[in-house]
């Protein structure tokens, strides 16, 4: 067995030195009435080829995004991931390496998490960013506690526009502290003010806003904190930070915190995960912000060196009255985005930015001359908008499937409402002509 | 002496850039961009371009190559880091990640476009269920913290479904800190319950805090001492009569892979780590997985969508009232479950059990090798892992950190240190099954040549470590006046 390196005659030396018959008698300590009496039942071991072939054959029955043109988002983007990003991070040094609890052997990942901090800082608009958490939804649902625990207060005010997916997982986290969510409807695809300004009060923790929304809208950042703050309540930002190039950062919008999904920033798709949840905020609440975070300090020399810092917020010193209990965090991912940060740099994150705008508006004014076809909210938007179908939309996916495209995401399954909705999203990796194709194939469908 | 890029490189990415220089190759726009642009209110448009590095490619690569050099990691160094299983991470399983067909699928393609995914988490999850013991298996905690949030918080809605209040869980003074972390973020009070002097838990406290009000009790099973705890029927059995769950933290399931199983011990809940057990990477602090084990009772309460087969059909199933709801956006981090699946068919059910089999005996050869030289934190014979004591050392000058720091000098990584609370000084060495004997003597020799330096020559380990990019560095002033990010000319 190539992974295990102990021949029969290093075993019999080793339990010599022990002193023990065999390994058996190492287990003595496991009462028999405990011992499994069998061999677990689990397939044969496979040779490397044959296990190679069996995961090929599983690969290729998914529809990926280099067979498939790729309109899906949703929180989840087909973005251009520069080639050295994997070579990078496949470094052994980087890659096999453990949490950087003994820095003097870890200041490259202690680096890397340092550069990927203060770009995250600079992109958000925010004081400081975090070493990152899972993904995008366990990131907002890290700040509603966060808001919890500064303002005391136990309500957390949603808007419909905010991912689905993250409102179920901001509503598990906040299962154990009591925190109730409201929400504010989005009737015509970005927050309602006047249901906004009735819903924030004296019990509001947080007020949280994603723009782009669900729906591909942006919304009014700036009127959305001068509504949370005048109830003394903060303002979490969800935001994706690879569209941070044209957007103005929510920071200099007012926002307090800004979370957000990170799996633009050089992150394979992978199915849904492992993503970078990114987490920044105001330099005020440093010392209550979940995860990791590295600092810079000198050694005993005087050089520069980096450690992990503010420990004494973290579960591994303070357990049960920690901030938040993540431990493992996703530094991989967060290195990817440190690469692609620098690849992109100042002004290649704003061209990415420019492209997907640009592409996706002339897709949703080539899709919407589909005869029966229209744009379902008039907001403007960024990379992504909600088409009007006079298909089932399921029907409408599955049938372009078959030409190899994945027209985007139904909205049915997330509000009944507008079970004829489409979102559709458009990165800078689209082109005209598919653009051009997905129309035509549209049309042809719904005719 | 050759160069020593370690030693000299000194830059962060920011100090390399130089206005006009790119790095990235994107197309030429083939639609107007500006017309778009008009369509966005001016107010919600960026004023101030990023600072963001302008630097080449090679730039790029050069910098970040050089960075890895700085980092011990197991492709580079021996990690007997305790609790961490830092075993080979396969670069077949790495493979099999980036193949299209898994890496490239979005994850909102609808289930009949991704039927070779969700059969693989279907078979995957289980898989884990057979190893455990466990009847039902989730995959998609991120990581072993949210496998325990998710696991505590199907406990309290099985309580609740039963209309029962129960308002405490109980965890071992041995346990890992996210354990009390993850059950107070599930809004329960956390009781200690005492160890006895082997680290073992001590029955006459856990019964006296067994009552009415408490919910469950959470164990490391084997526990942090590396050692089997040899009542955990008894104490399964203890709890389950007066209604407590009992919720097993996995972190150590390298120990026993098909030795004994969580499930049939009585457990009603268990984590699994893929990046510990299932040589997923550790990756310099994550992406990790943390799947989570239930028996039948727990059931309708698992995190949704649940993968489910139909004939010969995969779905996510939505339609679960009782769910505790998600704990990410998506179903799990499934790069990881790729690599965990891929190392399990590469084993097989023998190659498992002797995975453990020489977990076992690999951590019972260096604490013999090195019990007459170092305190032994409980008798042994040990598990997966063995925690000696740095107390006699102590009594020289020389701590557990010290012996830490001198390890990296000679070309080690270090033990973890600290941990267990309940042990002075506690080194705590995990080699794992994936090593050979010739490490497993090159450490000792190590750990021998230390302690006799605690003796002869102490200044030396104080002083470690020299070798490393950087020597000991200032905690105290990184904590008192943070500096989190680079500006420039700071």
């Amino acid at each position: 067995m190539r992974y295990l390196p102990n021949t029969p005659q290093n075993q019999r030396a080793m339990l010599d030195v022990i002193g023990a018959r065999a390994i058996e008698d190492l287990l003595v300590k496991i009462p028999a009435k405990a011992r499994l009496s069998r061999p677990l039942g689990l397939p044969p071991a496979l040779a490397e080829t044959d296990l190679i072939r069996h995961l090929r054959a599983l690969a290729a029955e998914n529809a990926d995004a280099d067979s498939y043109t790729c309109f899906a988002g949703g929180g989840a983007y087909d973005h251009y991931v520069p080639s050295p990003i994997n070579h990078l991070i496949s470094r052994g040094e980087f890659f096999t390496a453990y949490t950087p609890y003994q820095p003097e052997a870890s200041q490259g990942t202690l680096r890397t998490i340092y550069e990927y901090q203060t770009m995250l800082a600079e992109l958000t608009g925010m004081d400081v960013a975090n070493a990152s958490i899972y993904d995008g939804a366990s990131s907002l649902a890290e700040a509603a506690l966060m808001a919890q625990a500064v303002t005391g207060r136990t309500e957390i005010v949603l808007g419909t526009g905010v991912n689905p997916l993250y409102r179920r997982v901001v509503a598990a986290y906040c299962e154990g502290p009591g925190l109730r969510l409201r929400d504010v409807p989005a009737p015509e695809g970005v927050l309602d003010g006047a249901a906004l300004r009735k819903l924030v009060g004296a019990k509001t923790a947080a007020l949280v806003v994603q723009s782009p929304n669900f729906y591909g809208c942006l919304e009014d950042i700036a009127a959305a904190a001068e509504t949370a703050h005048a109830a003394g309540a903060l303002l979490v930002v969800v935001s994706d930070p690879v569209n941070l190039g044209v957007l103005e950062a929510p920071g200099r919008l007012g926002a307090d915190i800004v979370v957000g999904e990170g799996q633009g920033l050089g992150v394979p798709l992978s199915y849904g995960g492992p993503y970078l949840g990114v987490f920044a905020a105001k330099q005020e609440f440093v010392r209550r912000m979940p995860g990791r975070l590295v600092g810079a300090t000198v050694d005993l020399d005087g050089r520069r060196g980096f450690v992990l810092t503010l420990q004494t917020r973290e579960q591994h010193i303070r357990r049960a009255k920690a901030t938040s209990n993540i431990c493992t965090n996703v530094a991989l991912c967060a290195l990817m985005a440190t690469i692609y940060l620098a690849i992109l740099g100042r002004r290649g994150l704003a061209r990415v930015g420019e492209l997907s705008l640009a592409k996706a508006h002339y897709a949703a004014e080539r899709l919407g001359q589909v005869p029966g076809v229209s744009l379902r909210f008039s907001a403007p938007f960024f990379k992504e908008f909600t088409l009007k179908l006079p298909k089932s939309p399921e029907r409408v996916v599955a049938r372009l499937a078959r030409g190899r495209i994945l027209a985007g995401v139904p909205l049915k399954p997330f509000d009944r409402r507008l079970g004829d909705c489409l979102v559709v999203a458009v990165t800078e990796k689209r082109t005209k002509e598919e653009i051009d194709a997905f129309a035509e194939a549209l049309a042809r469908m719904v005719a | 002496m050759p160069y020593d890029n370690a030693k000299t490189y000194d830059k962060l990415i920011f100090e390399l850039s130089s206005p006009g220089r790119v790095g990235y190759s994107l197309p030429a726009p083939d639609v107007p961009v500006e017309p778009a642009r008009a369509q966005v209110p001016a107010a919600y448009l960026r004023r101030e371009p990023v600072e963001l590095p302008e630097v080449s490619e090679l730039d790029v690569v050069r910098h970040y190559s050089r960075l890895s050099q700085m980092n011990y990691g197991l492709d580079t160094h021996f990690y007997p880091l305790g609790s961490c299983t830092m075993k080979y991470n396969p670069k077949i399983n790495e493979d099999m990640a980036r193949l299209a067909g898994f890496g490239r699928l979005h994850p909102l393609a609808p289930d009949a476009l991704a039927q070779g995914a969700l059969r693989l988490m279907h078979e995957l999850a289980g898989m884990l269920a057979e190893i455990s013991g466990m009847d039902t298996v989730s995959l998609q905690p991120a990581a072993g913290a949210q496998g325990e949030l998710a696991g505590v918080l199907m406990i309290k809605a099985y309580h609740e479904a039963n209309r029962e209040k129960r308002t405490k869980v109980l965890v071992p003074d041995s346990a890992h800190g996210t354990n009390p972390a993850s059950t107070a973020v599930a809004g329960y009070e956390v009781i200690e319950v005492k160890s006895d002097a082997n680290g073992e838990v001590d029955l006459g406290d856990l019964a006296r805090h067994l009552g009415p009000d408490v919910a469950a009790f959470m164990i490391t099973v084997p526990n942090t001492l590396g050692n089997f705890e040899p009542r955990i029927v008894e104490i399964i059995e203890m709890c389950h009569a007066r209604g407590v769950q009992v919720y097993m933290d996995g972190a150590n399931l390298n120990a026993v892979l098909g030795i004994t199983r969580p499930g049939d011990l009585g457990f009603d809940v268990c984590h699994f780590n893929l990046h510990k057990t299932f040589t997923t990477p550790h990756g310099g602090g994550g992406p990790g997985a943390g799947p989570v084990g239930i028996k039948a009772h727990l059931e309708p309460f698992l995190p949704a969508p649940v993968v489910v087969k139909d004939g010969d059909r995969y779905a996510l199933d939505w339609k679960r009232p009782k769910s505790i709801g998600k704990l990410q956006a998506f179903w799990g981090n499934f790069g990881m479950h790729v690599r965990a699946y891929t190392y399990i068919r590469t084993m097989g059910p023998d190659g498992l059990r002797a995975v453990s089999e020489n977990a076992v005996l690999n951590a019972n050869y260096i604490m013999k090798r090195l019990e007459s030289h170092f305190d032994v934190a409980a008798p042994g014979p040990c598990m997966h892992e063995c925690v000696l004591s740095a107390r006699r050392q102590k009594r020289l000058g020389v701590t557990a950190m010290d012996i830490a720091k001198r390890l990296l000098d000679l070309g080690f990584y270090a033990p973890s240190t600290y941990f267990p609370l309940i042990v002075e000084e506690a080194l705590m060495i995990e080699p794992t099954e994936t090593e050979s004997k010739e490490t497993l003597d090159a450490f000792c020799d190590a750990m021998i040549q230390i302690a006799k330096e605690a003796e002869t020559n102490p200044e030396v380990i104080r002083s470690a470590p020299v070798t490393t990019p950087v020597r000991r560095l200032d905690q105290t002033r990184a904590a008192r006046e943070p500096n989190l990010r680079w500006r420039p000319g700071a």
